[in-house]
């Protein structure tokens, strides 16, 4: 990031603020601040980070010297869905380029803008709706990423307009000669009756590591419909905390899929808040891992009004030292009346070193609701194992095709085929797919 | 084609099988006859390679090789094949897909050229009408819903599929109507030719009407206790299982 620091103590962190060059959202970056000097990071006894010690890794890891590292990133190819006609923008290292992102849609289908730049043009939807989603009280990645935030993606589809191409938007953290340290924010509003598909992607290059806070704002008004899709296929030692809320307003529809593949820890703070009737709402997930990744999905979705449908479904595939961690939370406020929320989280652990730690937290006030919750953790069903080997299928190919059955249904969330395709590939090489 | 000699296995501390010994050879049907809990779909499962066993003695040999040193798959591949008693119920695999994977590992194994899609269909296409089996049950997920005769059907399609030398059918009538029964074992009786062989491993003898043995074996206690041809499995229809358990008693 822009500002430096020379010291790993958060006061050091803070400290080097005043001396930042951010013009933008200083209100909230000055509250913000004032948030972390109160809380701090979460350490270990902090109930949400139990299980993800990533305040120790982030002390222990990064020495807060990476003063905006040139990137020598040229080519986006490698990083791109292949045959997907789509809007594609590019962070690089926390800042937006220009030159490397690409905008195919019409103005009069879809703004799309950096944030800063959307800041600069004095953008009334802007002033008015950033930092209105997150809450940086509530989580001090937010308040981090909120005080230092460097660029971010400003995306605004009018009233009755579906986008037609979807906005890839490629998070790249060139890490091979130095440390990357990035805060980055997304803010999209999708006004009634609009339609819009975002993908997220996430790379970091190198061996050096990288620590990425992302924050996500998404206003679905009334009648729109949102297709969310991001992957986390990072390699090596990327650190990332994403703080992903969506707001839904009558009659909206959201659809998402979280892929988790890799980096060292991921922390996906993931909230629906279902401000309207008759919303439904998709949220699938998916975590695949070994090595050492950790991978946290803490979700929460909040009805709040009545006759609202939400169905969650996570699943787990934990290999090597790989630790999980789902933290579901539903809330039925007492007015939300005849809401339906579903959720599952499945998790198979295929190594003894391999932990999981699941938690379903239902709070439900109203009283004419049907909820339900189910977590489990296991093994490969035996009986099936020895079933397809007994014709003929060797045991790691067998391992593969009960796994992959295992994750089908949660591509459910995407309709683009060629996004699905994309996802598909990834799982059938991480199972080393050959059926 | 198939000698076992002695052949001692159990599950956990339990003994279960206590010195089996049989000779199988191509062409033949062989029907392991028994009471619950005898052993039969033990020995069945024994030569299926299932884990749970251990085994505590003995030796099987299967054309010349040691059957108990290879792996699941490998038997498969060899040629040996379980039809299951309960045929397990697999979400978000469908059977096609794992019949392709199947066919195509086992001819890899023997030297042969794997199968494209059109090849794979077509012996499909000729193999489904052996068991009289629908294609779309065979594009759901594997055995997902099924009832217990399609259930059953599938597993002689797969064997149809798989060209076994030994097939193996362990109580292939239970949980069959009359009608699947005679569909099914038609399946099977197509599938027999002088050289391959066949155990059929059942309770009853109503099976063995339609899939008519050479040889019947009464396994009682882990051991078989009276061999004799099809006309025992008769007697054993009338007189039931307790004249054998008094006869083993006595001597």
């Amino acid at each position: 990031m822009s500002t430096v620091t020379t010291s790993k103590s958060l006061s050091e962190i803070i400290g080097s603020f005043s001396s930042a060059t951010f013009n933008e959202a200083l209100d909230s970056r000055k509250h913000a601040v004032e948030i972390l000097e109160t809380k701090g990071l979460p350490a270990g006894k902090n109930e949400e980070y139990r299980f993800t010690p990533i305040t120790r890794a982030i002390e222990n890891v990064f020495t807060w010297k990476t003063e905006s590292a040139p990137s020598s990133i040229t080519s986006i190819d490698p990083f791109l869905i292949e045959g997907l006609d789509a809007n594609v923008i590019v962070f690089v290292n926390g800042k937006y380029s220009e030159s490397l992102s690409r905008i195919v849609s019409p103005e009069s289908e879809v703004s799309i803008k950096s944030l800063r730049e959307a800041f600069n043009s004095n953008i009334e939807a802007v002033n008015t709706n950033f930092n209105t989603l997150v809450n940086p009280e509530a989580d001090s990645f937010a308040a981090l990423n909120t005080a230092f935030w460097q660029d971010g993606l400003f995306v605004h589809v009018p009233a009755s307009t579906r986008v037609e191409k979807p906005i890839v938007i490629l998070h790249l953290n060139d890490a091979i000669q130095h440390q990357v340290i990035a805060h980055t924010r997304l803010l999209i509003i999708l006004e009634t009756g609009s339609k819009l598909s975002v993908i997220e992607k996430f790379h970091t290059t190198g061996e050096q590591a990288s620590l990425h806070t992302f924050t996500e704002e998404i206003e679905v008004k009334e009648n729109a419909a949102l297709e969310y899709c991001k992957v986390q296929n990072d390699t090596g030692k990327a650190y990332q905390v994403i703080n992903t809320n969506i707001r839904q307003a009558d009659s909206s529809r959201v659809d998402t899929f979280t892929l988790t593949l890799g980096g060292q820890i991921i922390r996906n703070n993931f909230a629906i808040t279902i401000a309207g009737e008759k919303c439904e709402s998709h949220f699938n997930g998916l975590y695949m891992l070994n090595g050492n990744t950790l991978a946290d999905n803490h979700t929460v979705v909040d009805h709040q009004k009545p006759n609202s449908f939400s169905n969650e479904m996570y699943k787990g595939v934990l290999d090597g030292n790989s630790k999980g961690v789902f933290n579901g939370k539903i809330f039925v406020r007492p007015q939300a009346q005849k809401t339906n929320a579903f959720q599952s989280n499945r998790n198979i652990a295929l190594s003894p070193s391999s932990t999981i730690n699941t938690k379903p937290q239902l709070e439900i006030w109203a009283d004419d609701v049907k909820c339900s919750h189910g977590c489990t953790i296991g093994q490969l069903d035996e009986e099936a194992m020895f079933y397809l080997q007994s014709r003929g299928i060797d045991k790691s190919t067998a391992q593969g095709m009960m796994l992959y059955a295992f994750t089908a249904e949660t591509l459910n969330t995407i309709s683009n085929e060629v996004v699905k395709e994309y996802v598909d590939s990834l799982i059938s090489e991480r199972l080393h797919k050959n059926f | 084609m198939l000698s076992i000699t002695n052949l001692q296995a159990k599950i956990g501390d339990k003994q279960i099988l206590n010195g089996i010994n049989l000779e199988v050879k191509p062409g033949e049907v062989h029907a392991i006859m028994g009471p619950n809990g005898s052993g039969k779909s033990t020995l069945a499962s024994v030569l299926a390679g299932r884990e749970e066993y251990e085994i505590t003695g003995g030796e099987v040999t299967y054309n010349g090789k040691d059957l108990l040193e290879f792996s699941p798959e490998d038997r498969a591949r060899e040629g040996v094949f379980l039809a299951f008693q309960y045929p397990v119920e697999i979400p978000g695999v469908s059977t096609i897909n794992f019949m392709k994977t199947a066919v195509n590992q086992i001819r890899k194994y023997r030297g042969q050229e794997t199968l494209d899609a059109v090849s794979f269909l077509g012996l499909m296409k000729e193999k489904m009408k052996l068991v009289e089996i629908d294609q779309s049950l065979l594009n759901r997920s594997l055995n997902e819903g099924f009832s217990g005769g399609e259930k059953k059907r599938n597993e002689i399609f797969q064997m149809a599929m798989l060209e076994p030398k030994l097939s193996i059918l362990d109580e292939t009538d239970s949980g069959l109507d009359i009608d699947a029964l005679k569909i099914v074992s038609s399946g099977v009786n197509k599938l027999r030719n002088s050289n391959n062989a066949t155990i059929v491993v059942t309770h009853y003898q109503r099976l063995l009407e339609y899939i008519v043995p050479d040889f019947v074996h009464v396994l009682y206690k882990g051991k078989i206790v009276k061999s004799g041809g099809k006309e025992l499995a008769l007697e054993l229809e009338a007189k039931g299982y307790d004249w054998i358990k008094d006869e083993v008693a006595v001597a």
